[in-house]
């Protein structure tokens, strides 16, 4: 019997996850792929719970989550190609010139 | 409904497993690849949650725009396969002492979490109310709450989507910037 | 033989006779591509393999088969591989929810008309547009494991050319679902029952093409370049100058390739002929014909892909994505407009 709570831990698992891949990892690329892991466990979220409280809302607002992401992956890819030209590496190390 | 049960623990298997190998594997691409995995996983999530709709536009948007995106820019940019810089080596955090720390610190919020997610499961569960499924998934209903209630933030994201092409578009132009 | 429902049986039969009936298309669509060609350049084409050439694809396939499997050594393994999976794991799995006849009881052996497809999904016409986006994978794949300039650059080209049609696609669809008010394509089918009279005499059936000829213009244009076909086949004719995607492939993986490139066409020319051509209504024959017809649509769809091909020279890369992005995406967003517009004033 698959309950509310087997999504929520689902979600919290993948959200998580994503929070591990965005502080571990050295590569600004896979960086924004566990931003976007995070932003999936959430509308997982909203979509157990929508169903849950039978609200079409849930699915709404994960159709204007999904929005705003491709928005942010875009405009993230394009400042990570400008980095790129710019200092020849996608190590977010590489980018301290401004830390003291 | 156990085939319900056998669809779920398969799809969130395949979810977990791939999100794993995309923050565990070196390299990028198959990070990429393994991503549309674990968005394929979830869709067919979204599906046994009697959401069709966003199922489908998940695959649309997330596997099948977005993240031809990321495998354009991996391509493009020919992004090497990771390693340890010579400066993670001598960085003050990667000295014993401080790792024995953060793993003890990793070690509590695992204990904790999974505390959590076994205090959450062995309470009394919330069972999945069984909605008739033409009331909460139908397109028309989405459409219909998109159009009147959510009016305003659809309006919304479409000034976000217009200002983020513009942004992107100016952002990786080569060339010194506004002339 | 306690509890097998015929239902059951009809759907697995249905799974069965819809693969085969796609392999078998696809080695049809090849011995037409070449007659066709050889008609249009005034020579005979195959006629040696079986009457009239017709076993030549089954003797293309022999010998694809038997060729020697050749990967570079410094392609990526697993992807070199997957590739050609890919594109045609996602080519069949697009046909899974075209309807190609009317429910039928198979004559009166079930009690229940049991409506002809593989899968019944309500958001059917999306499930086809996101199949078509995940086939942007495998040439992406193709060009990139190959590990060579060339087939990188035709792989990226074929790719941006297939996701900026996919626009085009996706707003003539809408402008369809708008008239149809459904997103399952057997109600859309069903939609385009019956005819139009003009003082009491039936003068044309009710299809969507005479409501939407823009519409079935950009649809048909945008598949064409979809499917990487002529005259949008630059990066795919770029292999006769330089090389495409699939030039480090040989044998079974260039034959899936080929599979995929003409099953897509397949499935383009069949959502085309459920979407604008009225499916399998006729109304004075009886409904059992219903496939038949259905066939003879999709058959003339088919013809008019091959015509074109041979007809017509092909855009230069720059000018195809400029057609696709200044030409042919307003023309779709203005005739959305115009058939929402039309639909609420006009009632149609």
């Amino acid at each position: 019997m698959i309950t509310l709570n087997h999504y929520l831990a689902l979600s919290a698992m993948l959200f998580a996850i994503g929070t591990a891949g965005v502080f571990l990892r050295r590569n600004v690329i896979t960086l924004l792929l566990s931003i976007e892991i995070m932003l999936n466990a959430v509308n997982l979220t909203f979509i157990a719970a929508g169903r849950q409280f039978a609200a079409v809302d849930g699915q709404v607002i994960v159709f204007f989550v999904m929005t705003v992401a491709a928005a942010e992956a875009a405009v993230g890819l394009a400042i990570v190609i400008a980095l790129f030209r710019h200092r020849e590496s996608l190590n977010p190390e590489a980018f301290t010139s401004l830390k003291w | 409904m156990a085939f319900d049960a056998v669809l779920f623990y398969l799809f969130a298997a395949l979810a977990v497993g791939a999100s794993l190998l995309v923050i565990g594997q070196r390299n990028p691409v198959y990070s990429v690849l393994l991503l549309i995995a674990s968005f394929a996983a979830l869709a067919g999530l979204y599906v046994l949650l009697d959401a069709p709709f966003a199922a489908v536009t998940q695959m649309i948007v997330y596997a099948g725009a977005i993240m031809v995106l990321f495998l354009f820019v991996v391509m493009l940019l020919n992004v090497p396969r990771e390693d340890a810089a010579e400066w993670d080596r001598s960085h003050p955090l990667n000295r014993p002492g401080a790792m024995r720390f953060g793993a003890v610190l990793a070690g509590l919020l695992l204990l904790e979490l999974s505390w959590a997610v076994w205090h959450v499961s062995t309470r009394q569960p919330m069972a999945l109310s069984e909605t008739s499924p033409g009331s909460v998934a139908s397109v028309a209903a989405i459409g219909r709450s998109i159009f009147t209630d959510y009016a305003f933030p659809f309006e919304a994201t479409s000034v976000l989507i217009l200002v983020a092409m513009v942004g992107a578009v100016i952002l990786a132009r080569r060339g010194q910037g506004l002339e | 033989m306690p509890a097998i429902d015929p239902v059951f049986i009809v759907q697995i039969a249905l799974i069965v006779v819809v693969f085969h009936a796609l392999l078998l298309s696809a080695a049809g669509m090849v011995w037409a591509e070449r007659k066709v060609a050889a008609r249009l350049q005034q020579r005979f084409g195959p006629t040696l393999v079986g009457p009239a050439g017709l076993l030549q694809p089954f003797a293309d396939v022999l010998k694809l088969f038997f060729k020697e499997e050749l990967r570079p050594k410094a392609a990526d393994k697993i992807l070199f591989h997957i590739a050609p999976i890919i594109s045609a794991m996602t080519a069949f799995l697009a046909f899974c929810v075209v309807p190609f006849g009317p429910p039928s009881t198979f004559f009166g052996l079930l009690d229940k008309p049991v409506p002809l497809y593989v899968a019944d999904v309500p958001v059917a016409v999306l499930v086809i547009f996101a199949v078509a986006s995940m086939g942007v994978y495998g040439i992406v794949l193709a060009g990139w494991s190959s590990n060579s300039k060339y087939s990188l650059l035709g792989g990226l080209r074929s790719s941006a050319q297939m996701i900026s049609y996919e626009l085009s696609y996706g707003m003539a669809l809408a402008a369809v679902l708008v008239l149809a008010n459904s997103l399952s394509l057997q109600e859309t089918v069903n939609a385009q029952a019956g005819y139009w009279h003009l003082f009491g005499v039936p003068v044309a059936p009710r299809w969507f093409v005479f409501v939407q000829p823009i519409g079935f213009f950009v649809f048909m244009t945008a598949g064409i370049a979809e499917t990487n076909r002529a005259p949008f086949d630059f990066p795919e004719a770029e292999q006769e100058l330089v090389a495409g995607y699939h030039t480090e492939y040989s044998s079974m993986s260039f034959a899936l390739f080929f599979l995929a490139e003409y099953v897509n066409m397949v499935t383009v020319s069949a959502v085309a002929t459920n979407l604008y051509l009225g499916g399998w209504h006729l109304q004075p024959l009886p409904e059992w014909l219903g496939i038949v017809w259905w066939f003879l649509k999709l058959s003339t769809l088919l013809f008019f892909y091959l015509w074109l091909r041979w007809t017509l020279p092909r855009y230069r890369y720059d000018q195809l994505m400029q057609f696709g992005w200044k030409f042919l995406l307003p023309l779709s967003v203005v005739n959305l407009l115009v058939t929402a517009a039309g639909v609420l004033y006009f009632g149609l």
